[in-house]
Formats: structure tokens, C-alpha cells, sequence
């Protein structure tokens, strides 16, 4: 294969990426590691530099939205920031010392919960009694609706801290933005509505992702010749869906793509530990 | 809290959204951009070898994993050294979007912030340039 056919097909590949994650809510990067790794046989290591490129621009581009229609709560993602981001340092710095094959396996298991995640019960309802912290680090806030704006009151912040620093490590640790954790932490766990708890995840995961993206750029992760087509495809698949999104109900999709993802995992998993990375 | 400082503190968290809203497509755009034409230039350049192999993890060189080594790649036109300079620019964005956002806070005197925004950065900070590759 010639370099050309190479990256045109990795393009093709990573805008079907970009697309399926967008449509699913999974995030691009997440459905290019498989990509790379299953299907071009691609070492996983730079699988994991190119995904976290793809995060990065998927979430800069999104947020950018999201943020001028004042939904995401930036001072809630600042305050995350700090455990997502050493988390992810800390990630980086496991990798190191962690094999592929287990990092495949536990990218497998990650895989099949996010696509749990993204099927469950959303929240929607926005707490009216907030607990102390939460009014000490002025993380209540309000988000405009079709009904005019919505006041909402967060509670479990230190839960909610907690979890996030495990969504950083596993960041870090494997390359994706773990957005189904963070959902996880704002939703479940702090009870933020969630549709402010998506925006906010999405804002954040930039900033997880930088994080550990330094790490791994220094390290020699990042090829030049993958990222390139990787990150446009990504960015043009994710563009793609936002439209897509905006006139379709995606429930009938959604369904079905988690269902091919959850063979996709299977498949690292099992690859994993056929110890194949 | 009167309602005149509640009015003023909304609009200063406003501009600061817009802000960081505008500096985040920016960003993205820019990179893309130059990503899109160094790869344009490596598909020209070698677009016909075959493709290295993968499979094998072998690393990158300091070319293309240091500031300096990518700078003098873009001076050279090198066009994989443009790719990673994009590259570079794309990382750098999320965290110029924190010194953005810590400037807001400054400006509308938000202690508290300023303090949780000057944490996130400099756990970028260290690890850029933390020595942490290993």
C-alpha cells in the first residue's frame, strides 16, 4: 500500500469515526483506536496519540458552541479541571509502565460501559437544594431552555471530584476523552442536569486531553503522517453529525451503532488478551 | 448581593464566554488549517513510497517531539514538521483557552477562581515541561 491509499482510506475511516461518535455521543477518539489498531494493525500506542489529537479538536470545536449559547458551566469544568487533569497526568504516566495488551483489554472494558452510558435514562431534572460546597465554590447555575432559563443546585461535589480524577487517569491511561465518566460524575453522581452535564464534559475533555496529549507528543506517540488524516477526518465526521443531529432523532442509530461498538470492544478485549497489541 | 453587582458580574461572565467561545474555533480552524497543508505537502512529497510500517512501535525522532525540533522543521518547510506544528497548535489551544478564562476571573476579581485557574495551569505547566516522558 502506498502512503496516498494509506492515509485517503485512514481518512474515509476516521470521518465514519467522527461521525458514529458524534451520533452516539462516544466522542471521535474513542472509535478511532479500534480503527487503527483492528483494522491497519496500527501499534496502539500511536492509536492512542492520534485519538487524543481527535479528542481535543472534537471537543474545542463543539464546545465552541456550546459555550456561546451559555449552557456549559465553565466554572464547574474549571473547577474539575484540577482533577481531571492531574488524573491525566498521572495516566500518561502509568502508561509507561503498563503493557498494551492490558491497556487494550481495559480499553475494551471502558468501551462497553460508555456505551452502556450513552443508553441509559438521562437527568433532567435540575436539584432545587444544593449542599454547602457547592454554594461555597459558586457551582450553581442556571441554563436557558425553550421555557425561559433553568436554575439548578449541584450536591456530592467530593464524589463528584473523585470520579473525575478516575475519568483523568483513564484519559490519560488510554487516549480518549472518557466523556461517559464524566457524564457519569456530573449526572448520577452531583445531579446537574444533563444537558448541562454533556456541554460541561465536552468543554473539559480539551483540557484532559492537552493534558496528557504534551506527555505523549514528547514521547514520540504523535506520528505526523497519522495525525494528519486522523484529526480532519475526525473534525469533518464530527461536523457531520452536529448536523445530522439537529435533524434526525438519532434513538434508532444509537442503538444500532452501540451495538456494533459493543462487538468492536469485545473484540479488543479478546485481542487483548490473545496478547496480539 | 445588590442587583446592580449581580447584572454587572452576569455580563462580565458573558463577554468571557463569547471570548472563549471565538479563541476555541480559532484555534481549531487554525490548526486544521495548517494541519490540512503540511499533510498536502507530504502527500505530494510521498505520496507514492510505500507505507512504513506501523505495527511496530518505533517512536518519533526529536524532530517531530521537541519545540525546537518542530519550529526548525516548519522554517525548513519540512512537510511533516508543518503537520506537528499544527499539532502543536491544537494542544496549545485548550490551554490558552485556561489563560483566557483566568484573565476573566482577574478582571471580575473572582479569588476563588483565580486560584482553581492558576492550579489547572500549572499541572499543564509541569507537565509540559515536567520532564515526564520517561
Amino acid at each position: 500500500m502506498t502512503i496516498l491509499t494509506f492515509t485517503l482510506i485512514l481518512l474515509a475511516g476516521a470521518y465514519l469515526a467522527g461521525l458514529v461518535g458524534s451520533l452516539t455521543g462516544l466522542g471521535g477518539g474513542v472509535v478511532v483506536i479500534p480503527l487503527l489498531t483492528l483494522v491497519f494493525q496500527v501499534d496502539i500506542r500511536y492509536a492512542i496519540g492520534a485519538a487524543l489529537l481527535a479528542s481535543i479538536a472534537n471537543s474545542s470545536g463543539a464546545a465552541s458552541a456550546y459555550v456561546k449559547e451559555g449552557i456549559t458551566n465553565i466554572r464547574l469544568g474549571m473547577f474539575l479541571e484540577i482533577a481531571t487533569t492531574v488524573g491525566a497526568v498521572i495516566g500518561a504516566l502509568l502508561a509507561v509502565y503498563t503493557p498494551t495488551n492490558t491497556i487494550a483489554v481495559l480499553f475494551g472494558c471502558i468501551l462497553l460501559f460508555s456505551a452502556a452510558m450513552t443508553l441509559r435514562k438521562k437527568n433532567q431534572a435540575a436539584l432545587t437544594e444544593g449542599s454547602r460546597t457547592s454554594a461555597f465554590l459558586k457551582l450553581n447555575g442556571s441554563y436557558p431552555t425553550a421555557e425561559g432559563p433553568v436554575e439548578y443546585k449541584l450536591k456530592n461535589v467530593g464524589a463528584g471530584f473523585s470520579i473525575m480524577t478516575v475519568a483523568g487517569v483513564l484519559s490519560g491511561l488510554l487516549g480518549i476523552g472518557s466523556g461517559a465518566l464524566k457524564v457519569l460524575a456530573m449526572d448520577s453522581t452531583m445531579h446537574i442536569p444533563f444537558k448541562v452535564s454533556t456541554t460541561t464534559s465536552n468543554f473539559m475533555i480539551g483540557v484532559t486531553a492537552a493534558a496528557s496529549a504534551v506527555v505523549y507528543l514528547q514521547r514520540g506517540y504523535m506520528d505526523p503522517a497519522i495525525a494528519f488524516p486522523v484529526v480532519l477526518g475526525v473534525l469533518g465526521g464530527a461536523f457531520t453529525g452536529a448536523k445530522l443531529l439537529k435533524r434526525l432523532d438519532p434513538k434508532v442509530l444509537r442503538y444500532i451503532f452501540c451495538t456494533a461498538i459493543v462487538f468492536v470492544a469485545v473484540e479488543m478485549m479478546y485481542n487483548g488478551f490473545q496478547h496480539k497489541f | 448581593m445588590t442587583n446592580t453587582n449581580n447584572k454587572t458580574k452576569n455580563l462580565g461572565d458573558r463577554d468571557i464566554e463569547l471570548l472563549v467561545g471565538r479563541l476555541l474555533r480559532t484555534g481549531v480552524v487554525t490548526a486544521s488549517c495548517i494541519v490540512l497543508l503540511g499533510g498536502i505537502l507530504f502527500l505530494i512529497q510521498h505520496g507514492a513510497s510505500p507505507m512504513p510500517s506501523y505495527h511496530h512501535f518505533a517512536g518519533e525522532s526529536a524532530n517531530y517531539t521537541t519545540f525546537d525540533g518542530i519550529l526548525s522543521g516548519v522554517m525548513q518547510l519540512n512537510a511533516k514538521g508543518i503537520v506537528q506544528f499544527g499539532v502543536m497548535v491544537l494542544i496549545a489551544t485548550p490551554v490558552l483557552r485556561i489563560a483566557l478564562s483566568l484573565i476573566g476571573f482577574v478582571l471580575e476579581k473572582d479569588l476563588l477562581y483565580v486560584v482553581i485557574t492558576t492550579i489547572v495551569l500549572c499541572v499543564m505547566l509541569f507537565s509540559t515541561i515536567g520532564g515526564l516522558k520517561v
